[in-house]
């Protein structure tokens, strides 16, 4: 296949030393293995991800979002804006309907954007890096890059909820979608049959400011994960991966519980699979180790 | 009551819905919701909630406004989507409810001790300092947030983590000086300052 490119929009948490900069890494080596080209959008800004409402109105959370598009427009002519973060794909793909869906919003935006020299036309399509790995690459081109199949581990695949509502991937079902499934069979893993809890709310941005209640949901998730004979949970999500491992100390001391389960991303999956070691597929950044994929990788 | 307050309360009297479909974010929907229940049902956090989203939908129809605006319930809501992926009216209830939350601190109603109101605002003065999310700064921010004996309690509980998270390269003590940001600040601040101005005026002139 040919190199294909993309404007892509990594967000706050995949810089360096936030929290989710070992998914960075990963999507680097991932990327390499499948040549694929990000071409970064020059001078991006935060989208606000959904907790931003409290403190900005519809206009102005909608002009960050449309800030990135008009300097995506401007550098990256022609490509689809591709974002790793569900809350970074969430935010753009929802301003970009909302603004081909109401004249007078967009003009609206485009009067703020002015302020700053821009305009938005909002013309690119805004996906996520699983549907470019899904409607691009396909299973079958993914799996013919594995070198080490990731042989003898159990995966409980945690879709989360933010790349799967309200958009989600097309041809998946919200409420069972088998994507990271099939991802991990083509991987040469098993995936955890029957998951319950793969498109359960892990509190996201409430983990912060109602930590008990979202610490409940977490613990059902893992759970649910180890009573499927899981090993590992991998997800596509920078919050959920956080949420899901951070807390797990904090959990065990409440419920009395003896939680260890490591928490990767799809990408991280894939570098492994590919033959890249360990630190390019960024497992030095995981707070409880996956120990089975560094095995994997040191071989 | 502040002066926003007053002005809404003279304005729209009884008409508590007429006053949501004006001003609250998507609010023109609430008048769609045929009383299921199964945005309730589906939602996370729905044993915390005081009123659930069907139930608040109904109370503003018939004018609470109070108790609907002072409440705590639409500041439970985790951005799960699960309410709108399922709602069979097709109602943009995670929308609204941000929306209300938004139009409830906007007019000073929103409960001031309300953890999640603290920092969703804590989360957008971050961002638009620099116009990217310095997580440390945040972080630091959060522990405070209930005052400084408190915050230091609160640091010291998730002191392990962050030197976990530290250790594994995805927390600098460094981000507390300057961190990332946006190099065209003064475009992005004169966007977010227009995108303001111009919302401030849409209300008025709905309320003129």
């Amino acid at each position: 296949m040919s190199k294909k490119e993309y404007s892509f929009y990594p967000g706050c948490s995949s810089q360096k030393a936030a929290s989710a900069s070992n998914y960075q890494t990963s999507v680097n080596s991932m990327c390499d293995v499948l040549d694929i080209q990000l071409n970064e959008i020059p001078d991006w800004n935060c989208c606000s991800a959904s907790i931003g409402y409290a403190g900005g109105g519809e206009l102005p959370r909608l002009a960050l979002s449309a800030r990135n598009m008009a300097l995506s427009e401007q550098a990256h002519a022609g490509q689809d804006i591709v974002a790793t973060c569900a809350a970074c794909w969430l935010a753009t793909r929802e301003t970009k309907e909302r603004l081909l869906h109401d004249e007078a919003l967009m003009k609206e935006t485009n009067e703020a954007l002015a302020a700053g020299g821009l305009k938005v036309e909002a013309n690119q399509d805004i996906r996520h890096m699983v549907e470019v790995l899904i409607e691009d690459f396909g299973y079958d081109e993914l799996g013919k890059h594995v070198q080490k199949p990731l042989e003898g581990i159990k995966i409980a695949g945690y879709v989360g909820c933010q790349t799967n509502r309200p958009f989600g991937i097309a041809g998946e079902s919200f409420e069972n979608p088998k994507y990271l499934d099939k991802l991990v069979e083509t991987l040469g893993a098993e995936p955890v049959e029957n998951y319950d809890k793969k498109v359960s709310c892990c509190g996201g941005a409430l983990a912060f400011s109602e930590p008990e209640k979202s610490q409940a949901l977490i613990k059902d998730i893992i759970e649910s994960a180890y009573d499927g004979g899981a090993e590992m949970i991998v997800t596509p999500c920078p919050v959920c991966q956080l949420n899901v491992e951070a807390y797990q100390d904090n959990i065990n001391a409440k419920y009395k519980t003896k939680f260890s389960m490591p928490v990767v991303y799809y990408s991280q999956l894939m570098s492994v699979a590919y033959g890249k070691s360990g630190k390019e597929a960024g497992l030095d950044g995981q707070l409880i180790a996956a120990k089975k994929l560094e095995d994997i990788a040191g071989k | 009551m502040s002066n926003m307050n007053q002005a809404m309360v003279e304005k729209y009297r009884n008409d508590f819905l007429k006053e949501v479909k004006a001003n609250v974010e998507e609010g023109d929907w609430v008048q769609m919701c045929m009383q299921c229940g199964v945005c309730s049902g589906s939602c996370p956090f729905g044993p915390y909630w005081d009123h659930p989203p069907q139930e608040l939908f109904m109370m503003i129809r018939a004018g609470k406004r109070e108790e609907v605006l002072s409440s705590n319930s639409m500041w439970m809501c985790t951005s799960c989507y699960n309410c709108i992926a399922r709602c069979p009216r097709e109602l943009p209830i995670t929308h609204i409810m941000h929306g209300l939350a938004h139009y409830a601190d906007r007019l000073g109603l929103a409960p001031k001790e309300q953890p999640t109101r603290k920092f969703a605002n804590r989360f957008w003065d971050n961002l638009v300092k620099k116009g990217r999310v310095n997580e440390l700064k945040l972080g630091v921010s959060l522990y405070f947030m209930n005052g400084f004996i408190e915050g230091i309690k609160t640091a010291m509980a998730a002191a392990p983590l962050g030197m976990g998270m530290m250790k594994a390269k995805r927390l600098s003590p460094m981000e507390y000086f300057g961190g990332h940001g946006v190099k065209d600040s003064k475009g992005l601040d004169a966007i977010l300052k227009k995108a303001r101005q111009i919302e401030d005026e849409k209300i008025a002139k709905y309320n003129s």
